[in-house]
C-alpha cells in the first residue's frame, strides 16, 4: 500500500467524501492515518461534523478495530512561517516579511510556492518518524485539488525546481518530488458516471502518466442503484402493453386500471425511459473508464452521504473492495 | 411538476431581453453546470435578438466543438446555426495569451520581449493561483470596452473558493504596486529614487531572507521581471479597479449557479453573501438538474408498498388471501419504512442492490422464466414503482436542500432547471436548457 494517497476528482464528484472514507478504511485494524486538506475549504470538518480545523494535527475519528484518523488543514501561510522558522530560525524576519506582503506573495501569487508548501507539508508527514524510528502515520491521505489542476499541483515541484535552479526551495522541491514520483505515492481519481467527469478523469490519467506520477485507482462515486435490470429495460418495456401495466398497478391497489392507476402508466414509463437512457450512458462511461487498466471501484449513492454513518458505510465498502 | 415553485421565480427572459443588461456573470462551485448555463443563456439571448458574446473558461470538449470554439486563439468566434435576429459569438479563455497581450500592449517591443522570455513571468502567466481569475476579469474588461456586443455572458473559473475570482485581481494589483515590489526593485536601481532610501535599512536583511528562501537566481529573475514590468504596474492596478467597478455597475447581473445538493448550495450561499458584501448586483440563483415527476401524487411509500405487494403476489399465489391494501400496510411495517422521515429513507438506496427484494437480487431466485422477456408484467410494474419511489425520495431530498437555502436567503430569486437524462453537447441541447431556464419563471412548473 502506498503511504501517500492523493485523492483528486472533478468538482462535485465528492472527492473530499471519498478521501475521508479512504482514510477511515485505511486506518482500520489499529493503523493511524492522517487526512490532509490543502484548499482551505474546511470540507473535512464539515464532513466529520466538528468545528473548523486549525493548522494542527488532531484526532477526528476512530476507525473499526482501534485505528485512528487524524486531520490537518494545511494553511500555506502558516506552513511558510513554519518552514522559515524550522530551517532558518527566521521568526522575526518572518513577521517582517509578512508585513511587507512577502508572505502573501509567496503563498498566493508566486508561481508554485504555495503548492510546494502544501505538498511539502504532506510529504513531511509521510516521512516523519517517532523516536523509536517508526513512521508517525501509517499513511497520509490528501484531499487534493480537482483533476483539472492535479498534475500541475503535484508536478509544481518540478516547475519550481526548474525555476529555482539552486537554493533551498530547489532542494525542498526535489525532495518532495522524489516522494511524489515514487511507489510510495498513489494518485486516485474520483468520478461520476457522467460524460464530463469521465472525460476529465481520462485526461487526468493521461496527464499524470505523462508527468510520471503514479496513478492509483479510479473510484466511481454516487453510483445509483440498479432498479430495473437489463432484461426489463430491453425487452419488458417495449413488449408489455400499457393496459397490462395499468391492470398490474390496479391489482397492487393503486386505483382502477382505467382511472387513477391508468393515469400513472405514462409518467411511470416516461421515468423508465429516462432511466434507460441514463443507464445506457452510464454503461458507456463505465466502459470508457475500464480502458485504462486501473483498478475500478464503485461507491453507492448515499441519500445523506455527508453524515458520519454514511462515511463509515463508504469506508466499509472500500475495504470490502480491497483498497487497503 | 417538480418541486413546489420557489417563492420568487427568476425571470430569465426579462433579464436577457432588458437592453440595460450588459454583462451576466455565472458563478458557482465546480460541477454544477456553470459553463453550460452560460452558453445556454448566451444562445437564448442571441435567439431573442441580442448581439452576444460568451466567454467560457474551460468548456467540455464537445460543447466547445459544437460552438466552434475548440481552437484556442483567444478571439471570439461567431457561432453558426443560431436562429433569430441576434448573433452569438463565443470564445474560450487562453490565460497565457491574455497576459502576453497585456504585456505587448503596454510595453515597447524590447521590454515586452524581455518580460515574455523571463522564466518567472512564464510560470506566473501559465496559470498559477489567481492568474486565471485575473485574466478572466481582464478579458471581460477588454470585451466590454470594445463595445461590439450588447451582452457579455461570462463563465467564471472553478476557483478553489468562492471568493477567488473577486479577490484575485485586487490581490495581484495590490501586490504589483506594493511595498514588496519596490523592495525587490531596489537592488536593480541602487541610488535611484529618493523615496527608496528609507527602505534601505531593513532592505539588505529582507533581500537576504528572500534570497535564502528563493535562491539567488530566482530572486534575480523576479527582480528582472519586476524591473521590466515597472511601467506597467500602475496600469495593472487601474485595470483591476476598473473591472471591479464594472462588476458593481448597474448593467451587470450575477447569477449564482448550483445544483440541489448540500455542498453546492452551501457554496451558493457563500457567493450570495460575498456578492452582497461587495455590492455586486445579484440577479438570482439558477438551480440546475432539478428532478420532477409526472406522478408526484404517488408517494414513495405507497409506490414501494405496491411494488412489494406485486412481488409477493408473484412469489406465492396461495398467500394471496389478504387484500392488497392490508398487505401493503404490512409490508410497510416489515420493511421499516414507516418511521423514517424523508431525508432518511433514501439511505436504503445504498443497500438496495443487496436487499433481498430488489428486482436484481431476487430475479434469479424467482420462477419468472416462463416469459421469454425474462420479466413478468408484475415484476416490470414493480420495477417501475421502485423507480418512482426512488424519484420521489430524490425529489424530497432536493426540495429539502433547496428550502434550506431559501430559508437562509429568501430574497434571492430562483430559476429551477429540470434535469436532462444525458449531457448537453450541441446547440439543440443548449436550446432545451434555455427553454427550461425560462420556463422556470412561468410558474415553476417544468
Amino acid at each position: 500500500m502506498s503511504r501517500l494517497q492523493v485523492v483528486s476528482g472533478k468538482g462535485g464528484t465528492g472527492k473530499t467524501t471519498v478521501a475521508a472514507a479512504l482514510a477511515l478504511a485505511l486506518a482500520t485494524e489499529g493503523k493511524r492515518a492522517l487526512l490532509v486538506e490543502v484548499e482551505g475549504r474546511q470540507g473535512i470538518a464539515q464532513l466529520f461534523e466538528t468545528e473548523a480545523l486549525p493548522y494542527e494535527e488532531r484526532k477526528i475519528a476512530v476507525a473499526p478495530g482501534g485505528g485512528e484518523v487524524y486531520a490537518l488543514a494545511i494553511d500555506p501561510e502558516l506552513a511558510l512561517l513554519d518552514y522559515l522558522q524550522m530551517f532558518y530560525k527566521l521568526g522575526s524576519a518572518g513577521r517582517a516579511l509578512k508585513k511587507l506582503g512577502a508572505v502573501d506573495f509567496a503563498t498566493t501569487i508566486a508561481p508554485g510556492l504555495r503548492d510546494v508548501l502544501l505538498t511539502g507539508k504532506a510529504c513531511e508527514a509521510v516521512r516523519r518518524k517517532d523516536k523509536r524510528g517508526r513512521y508517525a502515520y501509517d499513511c497520509v491521505i490528501m484531499d487534493a485539488p480537482p483533476t483539472g489542476r492535479i498534475t500541475r499541483f503535484l508536478n509544481v515541484n518540478d516547475e519550481v525546481a526548474g525555476l529555482a535552479k539552486i537554493g533551498p526551495i530547489h532542494n525542498q522541491a526535489q525532495a518532495v518530488m522524489r516522494v511524489l514520483k515514487s511507489p510510495e505515492t498513489s494518485v486516485h481519481l474520483v468520478t461520476l458516471l457522467e460524460e464530463m467527469p469521465v472525460q476529465e478523469t481520462v485526461d487526468g490519467i493521461a496527464e499524470l502518466r505523462a508527468a510520471q506520477l503514479p496513478v492509483g485507482r479510479v473510484i466511481v462515486n454516487m453510483v445509483r442503484p440498479a432498479l430495473l435490470d437489463e432484461a426489463e429495460l430491453e425487452l419488458g418495456l417495449e413488449r408489455t402493453p400499457r393496459t397490462a401495466i395499468a391492470k398490474s398497478l390496479a391489482a397492487a391497489g393503486l386505483g382502477g386500471a382505467r382511472g387513477a392507476a391508468g393515469r400513472l402508466v405514462d409518467p411511470l414509463l416516461a421515468q423508465a425511459a429516462e432511466y434507460a437512457e441514463r443507464y445506457a450512458l452510464e454503461g458507456a462511461q463505465r466502459a470508457v473508464l475500464g480502458e485504462h487498466g486501473l483498478p475500478l471501484h464503485e461507491l453507492p449513492l448515499l441519500a445523506d452521504g455527508l453524515d458520519l454513518g454514511g462515511l463509515y458505510e463508504l469506508a466499509a465498502e472500500l475495504r470490502q473492495q480491497g483498497v487497503s | 411538476m417538480s418541486l413546489d415553485p420557489a417563492r420568487d421565480p427568476l425571470d430569465v427572459d426579462a433579464l436577457l431581453d432588458d437592453p440595460k443588461t450588459r454583462i451576466v456573470v455565472c458563478c458557482g462551485s465546480g460541477g454544477v453546470g456553470k459553463t453550460t448555463t452560460a452558453a445556454a443563456l448566451g444562445l437564448r439571448a442571441a435567439e431573442r435578438g441580442r448581439t452576444v458574446v460568451v466567454l467560457t473558461i474551460d468548456p467540455a470538449r464537445r460543447l466547445a466543438q459544437s460552438m466552434g470554439i475548440d481552437s484556442l486563439d483567444n478571439v471570439p468566434r461567431r457561432v453558426k446555426d443560431v436562429h433569430g435576429g441576434g448573433e452569438l459569438h463565443a470564445m474560450m479563455l487562453d490565460m497565457k495569451r491574455t497576459f502576453d497581450e497585456i504585456v505587448e500592449a503596454h510595453a515597447d517591443k524590447d521590454r515586452a520581449e524581455a518580460i515574455l522570455s523571463n522564466p518567472f513571468y512564464q510560470s506566473l502567466s501559465a496559470g498559477f493561483a489567481g492568474t486565471q481569475e485575473y485574466m478572466a476579469m481582464e478579458k471581460l474588461g477588454q470585451l466590454r470596452s470594445r463595445d461590439e456586443w450588447d451582452l457579455i455572458v461570462v463563465d467564471t473559473p472553478p476557483s478553489r473558493s468562492a471568493l477567488d475570482f473577486l479577490d484575485a485581481p485586487k490581490r495581484l494589483g495590490s501586490f504589483l504596486d506594493g511595498k514588496l515590489i519596490r523592495l525587490l526593485m531596489a537592488p536593480a536601481k541602487v541610488g535611484g529614487r529618493a523615496g527608496m532610501k528609507f527602505l534601505n535599512v531593513g532592505m539588505s536583511m529582507m533581500t537576504g531572507a528572500l534570497g535564502k528562501l528563493l535562491g539567488g537566481q530566482l530572486l534575480r529573475d523576479v527582480q528582472t521581471f519586476v524591473a521590466a514590468m515597472d511601467t506597467m504596474f500602475g496600469g495593472f492596478r487601474k485595470r483591476a479597479d476598473a473591472t471591479y467597478r464594472l462588476l458593481q455597475a448597474p448593467g451587470t447581473a450575477f447569477l449564482v449557479v448550483a445544483s440541489p445538493e448540500r455542498d453546492a448550495l452551501r457554496e451558493a450561499a457563500y457567493f450570495v453573501e460575498r456578492l452582497a458584501a461587495d455590492d455586486m448586483p445579484l440577479a438570482g440563483l439558477v438551480l440546475n438538474r432539478v428532478h420532477g415527476s409526472g406522478a408526484a401524487g404517488l408517494s414513495a411509500e405507497r409506490a414501494l408498498a405496491a411494488a412489494e405487494s406485486l412481488e409477493e403476489r408473484e412469489e406465492g399465489p396461495e398467500e394471496r388471501g389478504e387484500g392488497p391494501e392490508e398487505q401493503a400496510a404490512e409490508n410497510l411495517e416489515a420493511s421499516g419504512i414507516v418511521d423514517q422521515d424523508g431525508g432518511k429513507v433514501g439511505g436504503r438506496n445504498s443497500s438496495a442492490s443487496e436487499a433481498p427484494n430488489s428486482p436484481e437480487a431476487s430475479g434469479s431466485s424467482r420462477p419468472t422464466e416462463d416469459t421469454d422477456s425474462g420479466a413478468s408484467v408484475e415484476q416490470l410494474t414493480a420495477g417501475l414503482l421502485r423507480l418512482h419511489a426512488e424519484r420521489m425520495r430524490l425529489l424530497a431530498r432536493e426540495r429539502h436542500t433547496r428550502d434550506r437555502f431559501t430559508a437562509l436567503h429568501p430574497e434571492v430569486a430562483v430559476a429551477e432547471v429540470a434535469a436532462l437524462p444525458g449531457d448537453v453537447h450541441d446547440l439543440d441541447g443548449l436550446r432545451t436548457i434555455g427553454d427550461r431556464l425560462a420556463e422556470a419563471s412561468d410558474g415553476g412548473q417544468v
